[in-house]
């Protein structure tokens, strides 16, 4: 047993017993972030502030929804849209949230890959983050079930059908998934365990992950620049604070970030308020009818990209229909990201603009996705179809040729973007069938997914200057 | 100035995204239409004058109240609802607010041609009559009758008896307690309650019968079609949802207002207060990002 | 020898604890499968005795819509390819239409039209003939046909009859 003095206040008490002050230094007042950084660097502390916001207010809305196919509309849209005290706001503040987190994580997702902060040891950091997209997507998918409205039935449907596409135990995976051969009662309440419970766990485990693996390698900064943070620590805390490389993350960091939360704040409760169609799609103030399919059928915009990946394929390739093409495709978009480090051959931690391959891939991959984004929500009848096909091609080529481009491999970035061409003359050839899906076809799609996976493991590193 | 540079990017991005999701993606999904206008310009306007006290003579004398109801003059409905729809299909309407809600050239057109008027051709043609029949009397007969529906009018309504005249025997609002055999009396016995359910289920049966389909129940439509759906499509439902149970019913744009308003009373009722308060959490997050910044200010002063 | 003995009784806990953990986890996995009743439920029973020709009735199986059109004597589906020939189902002495009534574009229910004996969806204009064959726009197969067992004049869905496997090609 230690030996304890008597404690002259109760902040003395607390430190003794849980050494509060080596807590706060540890956390806190000397965990050191670069000083060259950009109000990019807030969306963590954004995030954070969102996820709480869809606990806080998720919490007030458990206390009045009803997990039940008879009760969950009218729990929803009556008790708590316009019975409840400020029942309404939890209720918009939550949707809103939910579907704004997406746009944060996203910005926050392409700060990381345009600062190349997902190598040299920051893999993991990488990874804790694309785990948290992935469990936020489930989180996102089984809420938007909660309300029973058509949007959320259908959506519900065609998901969980998508399970149907794999191989051999699909139908019963399908089945299973649902707890009946249909969307119902049993399928609204187990989505609720995981929406309620489950998913929020899983989160929160992976948030602690996503902060720990922060610690040793660091926060990257604006120029990729490698920093002797004991060292830089060390000056600032000498009083050299203009010399110093890094800041404390309170109160030096957390300033600069409550002042872009603050503008982020208005920007979020003015869509709360005034502008919140986006999240709260009116087709799902109707009642879940499963016997009546609303006439457009699409999921939230930040599943979009994904979706037209899926759709883009719209022709069958060899013995693998249309649909096969493009749950391939989906599922490799779907986990592509946790691959990134491995993709870039480049060793060098710079700004994509410092690296002109780099950049131009950057930028077609954001264009690539907001074009996928959009035509995931157009109807895919006629010339849209095609769009979607280049869009979805394109968004595996650029991972194909990924490794081409950081290692500086010209004729192989060549032949990556020759079968890629070569893709998109014979798509338009099917969508006026003229090829009329023959071996040709075939061929290209089994080159272009050799070159897809072959890449990545036998290109070798380039190493790249310091 | 780099900060706003890339906040600039940011904001174009994620602007050209929202366009291509919502305002592009939604007018490629929903055609474009006219507004709507009240103006029922397809319709032959009435152009004689009618005198009620004949009217009310034409209106005994042609059996119209064999049918209908006029109970602010205290003419009695002939059926009970049910009793009525099963012989209908739906009860019909009281005609005493009637000429307050729908428009006189429509009346007009109406009681001379229900079908016609109600653009309900694909579903009542000679194989299937129309419950109630076409108007045989002379032009002048039709101008009393409208002019005496006109007279026992009152000449202001609430939101919630246009909603009930307009779309009240076809349309269910459980969150207003509105059923389209009325509105839902409080029971004080397990009798009276199962009464009043056999009631509804057995009109909701004969309605169903009648129409093909079981018409929404309205109570969230504010919100799943928004007002400018719900006037644009009260006013030619043919138009926006082609071959749909839903005849015209030739409302006037103040009653269509009304009916709006009741809608959104029923199923929006926080709107105002969400408008009100949203400008107080605004203001209160535009002060804190004043003192914030005032904030990162004074310590990042002595940073560079 | 103390040291292999420790691993042994090591590896054996292990494996004990990790066979309780499999069963729990086996526990885990049967909550999640459908309830006895949901399974009981999987099967509509239809009598199409009282049906007359050119008759169209939905009827709800699993949750879903499913066509049944009694044929008229005089129509049937013989101008369809050979592997498609076969969609009719014949009860008693007359045949029967039998389908799923969900879109085979994206799942949307498509209406009946009787006058021009075509099945018309809304969502995307796909067009389906008195066969249920795809014949226009975006749909990419004909309406797919449950599981059935002929009973007497009785249809039972959700079962593998012979009929229906000879059907799909499956017998």
């Amino acid at each position: 047993m230690a030996h304890f003095t008597k404690a002259n206040s109760l902040h003395e008490w607390l430190d003794q017993r849980l050494a509060i002050d080596k807590l706060w230094k540890v956390l806190a007042a000397e965990y050191w972030v670069p000083k060259n950084i950009n109000f990019l660097w807030a969306m963590g502390v954004v995030l954070l502030t969102m996820f709480s916001i869809l606990v806080i207010s998720g919490i007030f809305l458990l206390m009045y929804y009803k997990p039940d196919t008879k009760l969950a509309f009218d729990s929803v849209n009556y008790t708590i849209m316009q019975e409840v005290w400020f029942g309404w706001l939890w209720r918009h503040m939550h949707a809103v949230a939910a579907s704004v987190v997406f746009l944060v994580i996203y910005i926050h997702m392409f700060t990381g890959i345009y600062y190349a902060s997902y190598k040299r040891g920051r893999e993991m950091i990488w990874i804790s983050g694309m785990l948290l997209f992935v469990t936020f997507s489930a989180e996102a998918f089984s809420g938007y079930m909660l309300p029973w409205g058509q949007m959320s039935y259908w959506a519900a449907q065609v998901i969980t059908n998508l399970f149907g596409g794999i191989p051999f135990i699909g139908k019963d995976l399908v089945v299973w998934i649902r707890g009946n051969f249909y969307v119902s009662d049993p399928t609204l309440t187990r989505f609720f365990m995981l929406h309620v419970l489950l998913m929020p766990l899983i989160i929160m485990a992976i948030i602690g992950l996503h902060f720990y693996s922060l610690r040793f390698p660091h926060v990257n900064n604006q120029d990729g620049e490698e920093i002797d943070f004991d060292a830089e620590a060390e000056k600032y805390k000498a009083g050299l604070k203009k010399e110093s490389k890094v800041i404390p993350f309170w109160p030096v960091f957390i300033s600069k970030d409550l002042f872009v939360l603050g503008v982020f704040l208005i920007f979020y409760f003015y869509l709360v308020f005034y502008h919140y169609e986006f999240a709260m799609d009116p087709i799902n103030f109707d009642p879940a009818n499963p016997m009546k399919t609303p006439p457009h059928i699409y999921p939230e915009w930040y599943f979009l990209w994904s979706y037209e990946v899926l759709r883009g394929f719209f022709f069958p390739v060899g013995s693998l229909s249309a649909m096969d093409m493009g749950l391939i495709a989906f599922g490799i978009a779907n986990v592509i990201f946790f691959a990134l480090p491995w993709f870039d051959k480049n060793d060098e931690v710079a700004p994509a603009a410092r690296r002109s391959g780099f950049f131009v891939w950057f930028w077609l991959m954001v264009i690539d996705m907001i074009i996928l984004t959009i035509w995931g929500k157009l109807p895919p009848t006629g010339f849209n179809a095609y769009i979607g096909y280049v869009a979805a091609v394109g968004f595996l080529a650029l991972w194909a040729a990924l490794p081409a481009v950081t290692a500086r491999k010209k004729g192989l970035l060549g032949f990556v973007i020759l079968m890629t061409l070569a893709l998109y003359i014979a798509g338009y050839m099917e969508y006026a069938k003229t090829l009329g899906n023959g071996i040709v076809i075939v061929a290209l799609f089994i080159i272009f997914y050799a070159l897809f996976f072959l890449n990545p493991v036998f290109v070798r590193n380039r190493g790249g200057a310091q | 100035m780099k900060e706003l540079k890339i906040l600039f990017i940011i904001a174009v991005l994620v602007g050209i995204t929202y366009w291509g999701i919502e305002p592009y993606a939604h007018s490629k999904m929903h055609p474009h239409h006219e507004p709507a206008t009240f103006a029922y310009a397809d319709l032959k306007p009435l152009h004689l004058k009618g005198d009620p006290k004949k009217g009310a003579q034409a209106i005994m004398n042609n059996g119209c109240t064999g049918c209908h109801s006029i109970a602010s003059q205290h003419i009695p409905a002939p059926m009970d609802p049910v009793a009525a729809s099963a012989s209908y299909g739906v009860r019909p309407p009281d005609l005493s607010n009637i000429a307050a809600v729908v428009d006189h050239k429509f009346l007009a057109n109406f009681i001379k041609d229900p079908v016609k008027a109600m653009k309900l051709a694909h579903k009542f043609n000679a194989k299937r009559a129309f419950p109630m029949p076409n108007f045989y009397g002379s032009d002048q007969d039709l101008a009393d009758i409208v002019a005496y529906l006109v007279s026992i009018a009152p000449k202001e309504l609430s939101p919630k008896e246009a909603f009930e005249t307009a779309c009240g025997r076809c349309h269910n609002v459980r969150y207003d307690k509105w059923t389209v055999i009325g509105e839902k009396p409080k029971f004080k016995t397990e009798v009276q309650k199962a009464d009043f359910e056999l009631k509804l289920a057995k009109y909701e049966a004969n309605l169903k019968k009648y129409l093909g389909t079981t018409p929404p129940d309205l109570s969230m439509f504010i919100r799943s079609r928004g007002p400018e759906y719900i006037r644009d499509f009260v006013e030619d439902p043919q138009k926006l949802l082609h071959g749909t149970a839903m005849p015209r019913v030739g409302l006037t744009k103040e009653a269509t207002e009304k009916v709006i308003a009741y809608l959104e009373k029923v199923g929006d009722r926080k709107k105002e207060k969400r408008d009100k308060l949203g400008v107080w959490v605004l203001l209160y997050f535009v002060i804190f990002s004043v003192l914030a910044y005032l904030w990162k200010q004074k310590i990042w002063r002595e940073l560079h | 020898m103390a040291q292999s003995r420790r691993d042994f009784l090591g590896m054996v806990f292990g494996t004990f604890a990790g066979a309780g953990g499999l069963a729990a986890l086996y526990a885990m996995k049967r909550t999640w499968d459908p309830l006895p009743s949901v399974m009981a439920a999987g099967f509509t029973t239809v009598d199409l005795s009282p049906m007359k020709p050119g008759e169209f009735r939905t009827v709800t199986w699993r949750g879903k819509p499913i066509f049944i059109l009694k044929k008229p004597p005089e129509e049937n589906c013989n101008h369809l390819p050979d592997e498609t020939k076969k969609r009719l189902v014949k009860v008693g002495d007359a045949e029967y239409l039998v389908m799923i009534g969900l879109c085979t574009h994206l799942g949307c229910i498509p209406n009946w039209e009787p006058e021009k004996k075509i099945f018309h969806c809304a969502c995307h204009g796909g067009e389906y003939d008195a066969c249920g064959v795809n014949t226009f726009g975006p749909p990419p197969r004909p309406m797919d046909i449950p599981p059935f067992k002929i009973e007497g004049t009785k249809l039972v869905l959700g079962e593998e009859g012979p009929e229906y496997k000879k059907m799909v090609g499956k017998a």
